[in-house]
């Protein structure tokens, strides 16, 4: 049964689902209604809310909570995100499962509270010190926002390692109907967390590894895992791709925008497809090479100056020419905007 | 301190010689220490340091209070950064300052377990600050052991929030200064301050007897926790021989003679076991709390697609914040929804919500929906002149504009678009709630575009309003609107009905 819901609050109902019971945050505009909804509902199933100091605390809660052996998410938007990054770090380097969502807005800086794609570089890149990675989920629609939610927590602990959402003003706030089935979902026996019991008195959870030969090797153990999710959890979504002349390469609230200049295009007779990553770390470098063997074109489309962009010439790898168009700020391209783009690049093929 | 040869060589002899560790042991330690190599019966800790003596304090503590399976360890950035090496306990190791905010998620998922947060004075009172106050304020079950001895010790000897006026350091060169550097931090003091804290004290590890009162600090903190009761602190002034340059003997001297008087000795706050409120919040089951419910079970006007359903039907509401513009937007979306449509509701937001100027998007289609930003809105449903002068040329061709008005300004010609000008708010003020409006625009829109059932409207409102008076508004409202249409004539002005 289909219930009408705002993308952040669908967040909360998917981690509910997965079995979620500990949310540690901070409010910040456009994700508070994460919050707002955790501090609502977690408690009535028996769960934890917590509104920490500040993002700095929040995900110092997140990595107790997880080293106790809990499922544990936060949320914020950039500015938070920026805090939180030294925390992100120490779990990945001590393999700590998480969920961390990012309702992407301007920046820098303070910038603004109206949706942009900006954090793409400090999210799927990275952003902390070290050498990590985090696994990334782009949803865009509000059913993808609970979806994803769930295989964020499912992926965080097949890999031991922080999974971030990153979603985007838009895709926060907006509303559209939320198809929720009932169902377990097994959470994971973790027998290395530190629980205070006779079991886990043994257990020590750290990223500490003095000896340069001890860290090596626990690095060389961390880039084994993301080879293993390269090469397993790569997802994506395509659409009129087979006959495409120009690829329009986009995710979450772009994405959208895409689909409906694509839609628009064929209605024209013009040859456009549409690609979209689901996964942005694992990217889809295959998927995209497979849409992208006919084309003679790609455009990129974001609510940036570029950063996806980069990943997408790093998988073509200069064979077709990539290009890119962006709005930032928090003004969204309009279909119109993209059409008058798809055409002058047909234009520019004839 | 670095193992020269001349020690090493002499540890491998006791090694070779089978040493055995004669001294008593807390249980609570490990039976060897991997930390320093071959000589595993030593920790890391210079000669002198305090941090033996607080570790074998708390080691014996817990030994004797049974706590040991149960206590999680938490380590900070310092000198006892290592300290999962000594105790067989649980250990968790965290950023630097951020222990008390790590141990607070650890607690909150095991509230049984017994969890330490051991933290020296850069650490507690200088970048984790924040995490201290709050976690203290909140009045976590935890147990705070702060080790102060007035320097950073890991990292060479700079200055610690705690080094004391004229004190010389590595980064107080010229001794500190109150007018450069401020003045020595007490936390004790201040974290007693707060409502919260149950147990507060300060101890010092100068001498035997000042030891043994540390030992009592100890336990009756740990003993805190272990009944439930609250947050508990003990700041433990201890000595750093390497760091300030003294032998340990002239160091613990250093303690008792220039540390005390700066920082005295006291228990700061012992609350006997004050009840907080508690209040049981209800529990649910997780599908009603996420709203699931089962096809069959949904009391609510469901309706097959009828054929007034255009394929699709993209609507901006615009006008002030208040005048209920965000709900009539949603209550398109969830009647769409009612009636099988894919929807989408995008809203403005932010500070506009607050005051001035709000709008929405919505989208009704037949197919998945793309893009849910409407920048060319077949119905501009304009609730104030603003909004209209905003929107009006964004409209499609040949798309329709509802004014909350009787007429149009009188500058602007809108001849793109067909415009039906209705005093909505006038029509609800008289049925007793100008709130009414956003209602009474509603019925307008159905009756001048049958894209969705006013029996769908009618459902909604039912299932949305739980207020009796407020539902019969609504939905007079809702008919008001209608009913003005009905009575306008295609030229768009009124036959006034008598």
């Amino acid at each position: 049964m289909r219930q009408l819901c705002k993308g952040n609050v669908a967040i909360v109902k998917g981690a509910i689902l997965a079995g979620c019971r500990s949310y540690y945050g901070y409010p910040i505009t456009p994700a508070s209604e994460i919050a707002e909804a955790a501090a609502l509902l977690m408690p009535q199933v028996g769960g934890t809310f917590l509104q920490a100091e500040s993002e700095v605390a929040a995900i110092n809660m997140v990595y107790g909570a997880a080293a106790a052996g809990a499922r544990v998410m936060t949320a914020s938007s950039g500015p938070g995100l920026s805090l939180m990054q030294e925390g992100i770090s120490y779990c990945a380097g001590a393999e700590l499962p998480c969920v961390i969502v990012d309702i992407m807005r301007g920046g820098p800086g303070l910038g603004n509270i109206a949706p942009e794609q900006s954090d793409y570089f400090s999210m799927v890149k990275g952003g902390g010190h070290g050498c990590y990675r985090n696994l990334v989920l782009a949803p865009a629609s509000v059913q993808e926002m609970a979806d994803l939610t769930v295989l964020a927590f499912e992926l965080a602990d097949r890999y031991r390692n922080p999974t971030i959402l990153l979603a985007d003003g838009f895709v926060g706030q907006m509303m559209e109907p939320l198809d929720l089935e009932y169902r377990e979902i097994p959470i994971p026996e973790r027998p290395w967390a530190v629980k205070g019991t006779p079991e886990t008195r043994k257990n020590v959870v750290n990223s500490i590894f003095l000896e340069p030969d001890d860290l090596e090797a626990h690095i060389r153990k961390l880039e084994a895992k993301y080879i293993r999710a390269s090469q397993i959890e790569c997802r994506s979504e395509t659409f009129h791709t087979e006959d495409a002349e120009v690829l329009l390469v986009g995710y979450g609230i772009a994405s959208r925008v895409l689909h409906s200049a694509v839609e628009r295009a064929r209605r024209d007779g013009l040859r456009a497809g549409f690609f979209r990553p689901i996964t942005l770390w694992p990217f889809p470098k295959q998927a995209l090479l497979d849409a992208a063997q006919n084309v003679s074109r790609i455009l990129v489309v974001e609510l940036s100056n570029g950063q996806m962009v980069e990943d997408v010439r790093l998988t073509i790898e200069g064979r077709i020419p990539v290009d890119f168009y962006g709005r930032t700020g928090g003004n969204a391209p309009s279909v119109e905007e993209v059409y008058s783009q798809v055409m002058q690049h047909l234009m520019a093929m004839a | 301190m670095a193992i020269d040869s001349k020690t090493s060589a002499k540890a491998l002899e006791i090694l070779a010689a089978g040493y055995q560790v004669s001294h008593s042991k807390s249980p609570a330690f490990y039976d060897t220490y991997e930390r320093k190599g071959d000589c595993k019966h030593q920790t890391h800790y210079c000669p002198g340091c305090g941090h033996g003596v607080a570790h074998k304090l708390i080691a014996e503590a817990l030994a004797d209070l049974g706590l040991q399976d149960k206590t999680i360890f938490v380590s900070p950035v310092g000198c006892s950064v290592f300290a999962y090496y000594y105790f067989d306990v649980g250990n968790v190791q965290l950023a630097h300052g951020r222990a008390p905010a790590g141990a607070t998620g650890i607690k909150r998922t095991c509230p049984e377990a017994i969890v330490i947060s051991y933290q020296g004075d850069g650490d507690l009172a200088a970048i984790g600050t924040a995490e201290i106050i709050h976690a203290a304020n909140r009045g976590e079950k935890i147990t705070v052991f702060f080790v102060n001895n007035a320097v950073y010790g890991m990292t060479g000897g700079q200055m610690a929030p705690t080094t004391m006026l004229g004190q010389k350091t590595t980064t107080s060169p010229w001794g500190r200064r109150a007018s450069n550097e401020g003045f020595p931090l007490h936390m004790a003091e201040l974290i007693a301050t707060l409502e919260a804290p149950v147990y507060v004290e300060r101890v010092a590890l100068s001498d035997n007897k000042n030891i043994m009162k540390a030992r009592k600090a100890v336990r009756r903190a740990l003993e805190v926790q272990r009944d439930g009761i609250g947050f508990s602190f003990v700041e433990i002034l201890s000595p750093c021989p390497t760091i300030w340059a003294k032998d340990p003997v002239q160091a613990r001297k250093w303690v008792a003679e220039k540390m005390i008087p700066e920082y005295p000795l006291a228990v700061f706050k012992d609350k006997a076991h004050e009840a907080i409120e508690n209040r049981a919040i209800p529990q649910r089951s997780v599908q009603d709390v996420l709203e699931i419910r089962a096809k069959d079970d949904v009391p609510l006007t469901e309706l097959p697609k009828h054929s007034h359903h255009a394929e699709d039907l993209r609507i901006k509401v615009a006008g002030f914040g208040g005048q209920g513009v965000l709900l009539l937007g949603q209550l398109l979306t969830e009647m769409g929804m009612r009636e099988g449509l894919e929807v989408s509701w995008l809203p403005s937001y932010g500070p506009e919500m607050r005051s001035g100027s709000a709008n929405c998007h919505v989208c009704l289609s037949q197919r998945r929906i793309g893009t849910p930003l409407v920048t060319r809105p077949d119905v501009l449903i304009a609730m104030n002149e603003p909004s209209l002068r905003k929107f009006a040329a964004q409209v499609a061709p040949g798309g329709l504009i509802l004014y909350n008005q009787e007429h149009l300004p009188q500058d602007l010609h809108l001849p793109h678009a067909r415009v039906l000008c209705i005093p909505a708010s006038e029509i609800a003020d008289k049925l007793g709630s100008s709130k009414a409006a956003n209602m009474v625009l509603l019925g307008a829109l159905l009756e001048a575009t049958h894209c969705l059932l006013p029996a769908t409207a009618e459902g909604v409102l039912t299932t949305k309003i739980k207020k009796a008076d407020m539902l019969t508004w609504n939905c007079a409202a809702l008919r008001a609107g209608r009913e003005f249409m009905d009575n306008l004539t295609p030229d768009g002005t009124i036959t006034r009905a008598h």
